[in-house]
Order: C-alpha cells, then sequence, then structure tokens
C-alpha cells in the first residue's frame, strides 16, 4: 500500500503482487501436427479447405468464410513474402514470460510460397530498407526443437 | 428494423492518464451522473443497462457484478458486453437493440476504462492467441505499425500524411475540455507549420517503425454512457433526440495473418450495410460529420477509403484540402477523436456520443458551423472488427 507524496490527501492503492497465473491452452491435433513437422522435418503443413481450396497456415479445422471443415495437410514452403511489417523499437514487458522483449525487432506476416494466409513471426532484420512489404524471407530453425513456434528462431531475408 | 430509437442524454468524464482521486465504479458513476442529468432523468427512470471494458486491462473479472452500485444497476436488468475496442459501440450497438426490440423504453450504455492501472501492451497481448500470435507481438503498437507499414507500401503514403492527420486530431483536441491530450503549444498555428514540426521533432521517438509517438493515441483513464429511449419517450426527453438510423457491425478471422493487409474488409461492409439501410448513395455529400474510431494517424487516411470517402488511395488528397477539418465539407472528429483520448471501453461510446451531440446541437464549443442532419460514428477493435452506427436528426422511415 502506498501513499501518494506529493499529494498525502490523494487516495492509497495497492498492486497486485507478483502475480501467478499460469494457464495450460490445448493445441488442435493439425495445429499439433504443424509443429511436429516443423520439429522433427524442418517443414511447414498448412490445411486446405476443401470448398474454396484456401490454404491456412496454421493450420486450424474450420474454414470460417466457407464453413466447412477441414483436414487435408498439404506441404508449403519454407519461403516466403513479407505482406506486412515493422520494427519493434519500443520497450515493454512479455506477459508471457514476465521479462523485456529485446529491442530493436522485426516482426512481420509472411506469407509462406503455397498458402494463402500469413504465419506471424520475428525477422534476424531491423534494416528499414530490406525489411519491407514484398521481401522474400526464408524460415531459419533452431537446433534444438521443442514442438513450439519458436522451434523457427526467425525469418531471414534472402534478396 | 425494430422499433425506432434515440440516443437522448449523454455523460462522461474527462479524459486523464491517471484518474488515482477515484475507483473504477466511482469513475462509472460520474459518467452515469453526467448522461442522467444530461437527460433530465433520475436513475429509477431507466429500465436495464448494457455496461463494458475489457476486464482484464484491470485484470478484475465481472464488471457488471462489482461495478453495481456505480452503474445504477441494482435491481434492474444488466448486460455486460466486451469486444476489444470496438466495446464501447457494441455496449451502443446493444443497448439500441434492447430499445428497438420493444423490451425497454429507456436503457443506460455505459464504458470505461482505467488504463492507468496496468500495462495495456501486456493487456493487450493477452487478448491473442498463445501458441501462434503472442511470442512476437507488441501489442496495439507494433500491429498498427504493421498496418501502416502495407498501406504506404501499396499508395506511397507519406510521414507527411500521417502526421497531416495526428495535426488535424490534436487541432480539433483543443476545442474539446473532455479531450485527454491538450497540445496547448498547436493552438493557433497553421497545419503545414505543424506536421513539419513533428516531423522534424528529436523528442517524437520512433516506437515501431514507421509509427513514431504522434502516430498513436494516449493510454486514457476515463468513462463515458449513453441513454437511449424508444419513440414516443425520446421526444419527450430530448428537444432534439438524435436517432439511429442503422447499425451494423462485422467480424471477421482468428488471427491478424489471415486478413488481408491492404484493406479493412470489415470497415468496408459495416458502412456498405449502414449506407445502404438508411438510402445513402452519396456518403461525402450526405454525411456531415464523422466520429471515428481512428486510434493511430495513417487510419485517417486508409478507412476514410475503406468506408467510401473517397477511392483507394484518395486519403491522402481529402486531407490536405481540408475536407475533414472542422470548417471543412465532412469534419471528421470535432472531439480530438481516439488519437487524443483513448481509455478502451469508453472510447466507442465517445464516439457514439460527440456524434450524437452533434445532432442535439449540445456540443458547445465543438460544435461543427453547419447543420448536422446525419452522423456517423464507427469502432475498431479485435482481429479488425468494425462497428458502425448511423445517427440522424429525422426518424428513420
Amino acid at each position: 500500500m502506498t501513499k501518494d507524496k506529493k499529494n498525502p490527501n490523494e487516495l492509497l492503492y495497492i498492486t497486485s503482487g507478483e502475480m501467478y497465473q499460469p494457464y495450460r491452452y490445448t493445441l488442435s491435433s493439425l495445429s499439433g501436427r504443424f509443429l511436429t513437422e516443423i520439429k522433427e522435418k524442418k517443414k511447414f503443413l498448412g490445411v486446405k479447405c476443401p470448398e474454396c481450396g484456401r490454404v491456412y497456415v496454421p493450420p486450424r479445422a474450420v474454414c470460417g468464410r466457407c464453413y466447412a471443415r477441414m483436414n487435408e495437410m498439404v506441404q508449403v514452403s519454407d519461403e516466403g513474402e513479407v505482406v506486412a511489417c515493422a520494427i519493434v523499437e519500443f520497450g515493454f514487458v512479455d506477459p508471457s514470460t514476465g521479462i523485456e522483449r529485446p529491442v530493436p525487432y522485426g516482426t512481420a506476416f509472411i506469407r509462406l510460397d503455397g498458402a494463402d494466409t500469413a504465419l506471424s513471426h520475428f525477422l534476424d532484420c531491423v534494416d528499414r530498407e530490406k525489411l519491407k512489404v514484398g521481401a522474400r524471407v526464408r524460415a531459419v530453425f533452431e537446433e534444438e526443437r521443442t514442438g513450439s513456434i519458436m522451434d523457427i528462431k526467425h525469418f531471414e531475408v534472402i534478396d | 428494423m425494430g422499433r425506432r430509437a434515440a440516443i437522448v442524454g449523454f455523460g462522461q468524464t474527462k479524459g486523464s492518464s491517471s484518474r488515482r482521486d477515484v475507483t473504477g465504479v466511482e469513475l462509472i458513476n460520474e459518467a452515469v451522473r453526467a448522461a442522467l442529468a444530461d437527460a433530465g432523468l433520475g436513475i429509477g427512470d431507466i429500465d436495464a443497462v448494457v455496461i463494458g471494458n475489457m476486464d482484464h486491462f484491470e485484470g478484475v473479472n465481472y464488471v457488471d457484478m462489482w461495478s453495481v452500485e456505480g452503474s445504477g444497476g441494482v435491481m434492474k436488468p444488466v448486460f455486460k458486453v466486451t469486444t476489444g475496442g470496438t466495446t464501447g459501440t457494441s455496449v451502443a450497438i446493444s443497448a439500441y437493440y434492447h430499445v428497438a426490440s420493444g423490451m425497454f423504453d429507456r436503457v443506460l450504455a455505459i464504458g470505461w476504462e482505467k488504463n492507468s492501472e496496468s500495462d495495456t501492451t501486456g493487456a493487450i497481448i493477452t487478448a491473442y492467441d498463445p501458441f501462434w500470435e503472442r511470442p512476437n507481438m507488441a501489442g496495439a503498437i507494433g500491429g498498427l505499425a504493421v498496418d501502416a507499414s502495407r498501406y504506404m507500401h501499396d499508395y506511397g503514403a507519406t510521414e507527411r500524411d500521417g502526421a497531416r492527420v495526428t495535426v488535424r486530431e490534436r487541432l480539433h483536441a483543443l476545442n474539446n475540455p473532455f479531450a485527454h491530450l491538450q497540445q496547448e503549444w498547436m493552438r493557433g498555428k497553421d497545419a503545414v507549420f505543424l506536421v513539419d514540426a513533428l516531423v522534424a521533432s528529436k523528442e517524437n521517438k520512433v516506437l515501431a517503425y514507421p509509427l513514431r509517438m504522434s502516430d498513436m493515441c494516449p493510454r486514457t483513464d476515463a468513462a463515458a454512457a449513453l441513454i437511449f429511449a424508444a419513440e414516443g419517450t425520446a421526444e419527450k426527453i430530448a428537444p432534439i433526440p438524435a436517432w439511429v438510423l442503422a447499425v451494423a457491425n462485422r467480424h471477421n478471422f482468428v488471427y491478424y495473418g489471415d486478413l488481408d493487409w491492404s484493406r479493412n474488409e470489415t470497415l468496408e461492409a459495416a458502412a456498405k450495410k449502414v449506407f445502404a439501410t438508411a438510402g445513402i448513395r452519396e456518403p461525402l455529400k450526405e454525411v456531415d460529420v464523422c466520429e471515428l474510431y481512428l486510434p493511430y494517424s495513417y487510419a485517417g487516411l486508409a478507412w476514410m477509403e475503406s468506408i467510401g470517402f473517397c477511392g483507394p488511395g484518395q486519403g491522402p488528397q481529402l486531407l490536405w484540402d481540408g475536407v475533414t477539418d472542422m470548417d471543412g465539407e465532412l469534419p471528421v472528429n470535432p472531439s480530438g477523436g481516439v488519437m487524443s483520448s483513448n481509455p478502451i471501453g469508453a472510447t466507442g461510446i465517445i464516439r457514439v456520443g460527440e456524434a450524437a451531440i452533434q445532432i442535439m446541437r449540445k456540443a458547445g464549443t465543438r460544435q461543427v458551423g453547419k447543420d448536422v442532419n446525419v452522423a456517423m460514428a464507427t469502432g475498431f477493435g479485435g482481429c479488425y472488427w468494425a462497428d458502425v452506427m448511423l445517427l440522424g436528426r429525422k426518424k428513420p422511415v
């Protein structure tokens, strides 16, 4: 409980303390296959809508536009194109880890060749001339992979 | 269509970076009392309450429960609505549905937020997918910087174009005693001079390239409340009720990566729907004033195009021509908009309320100089969701 020294009449406030409230989220079976493929083969899978033919990465069970159930997994490339991007420079605490996200870092939505949607990930580049819409990028994988999206270390600009 | 309904009262607290002198419940109560006073009603006249905020911004869930003394909802029907940035406009649309359904005659709509009570960027990140989106997400700033990158790439928009939107919003805010950011140094200065000053300023740091501090909205503590009333009741409460002509809301995707970043598909569809309902064919000519949820500068270019006020890529021209300034053909955000105050859950209520008071001719120093027959309010949130409400001086047919 803290009192404002400059204005002793101002109300007291408390902090929540170091909150500890971990969650355990369920990964869908399609997403599990997607991460397993990255972990074991360093390859990307999407899921194809049987009605409109759109290929979704990351995969999910329902095509929202057609409301069709999807289960056909198709391989897509580990290379693709930046559809939108930013270079994050301001500092903030990552709520998932409780530590400051290292800045600056490149972030982008990447449409892998063969996919219709884009995957969000880190870029190893903070050069404003290189990290831009339309840039070609390729996935760089971690040596030790655990079955998370961070098995992709980042994407690198290849042109 | 349902029963005709109108806005008959609006109240808000002054936006501030930190309202340490009040609790959330007390803040809500200030806005509700102001709205009731504006309509000349007592809490006993209210049949139902709709309330919303983003619970996890304060980390206290069940706002509908713990705020009930401040909201005036004790022993009344209370609904809570939370839809991200669109929360306030969704609350307003929900309150309108309550009245239009014929079930309730006078409904209170409340939005509020105390952003000072948590870290907004962290809170926003937890609203997104834990597997795919949280690891590299940088809250609203990162997401909107990505949005800007695409618009700038597609149409060659420049930093100066973005800054011109900021200048409009912040100059307008100087007319609004409730606006959070009051940039007194800008008062009375020429728009081009101010754009040059923002672009040249070394203090105007890059937050996430291409966005600088001046491109973003602030984090605000504030609450706001609206009162909706049914036809037959509304005319007795307000000398000039602001009639709801049409509402629309559109949600699209789960993940940001699913979006077509070259357009705002939900806003396009929602705007098209309300214009069709209200019989509006030429939005730029037929809409008299707008209160648009523009959380950052480039939205003031791209989303004007999405709504259909101009063609693709023509947003900068419309802006530089002064069309959207206070004395222009279509004044946008006489209040100073979201870039001058962003108390998330209240922000959409403020958009609707500010649009309503332009029709009711209660906007005081920020009243536009022309007759207002049609006013438009929008909300933006979540994974590019859109809410639109069209208000009119005349009852809808």
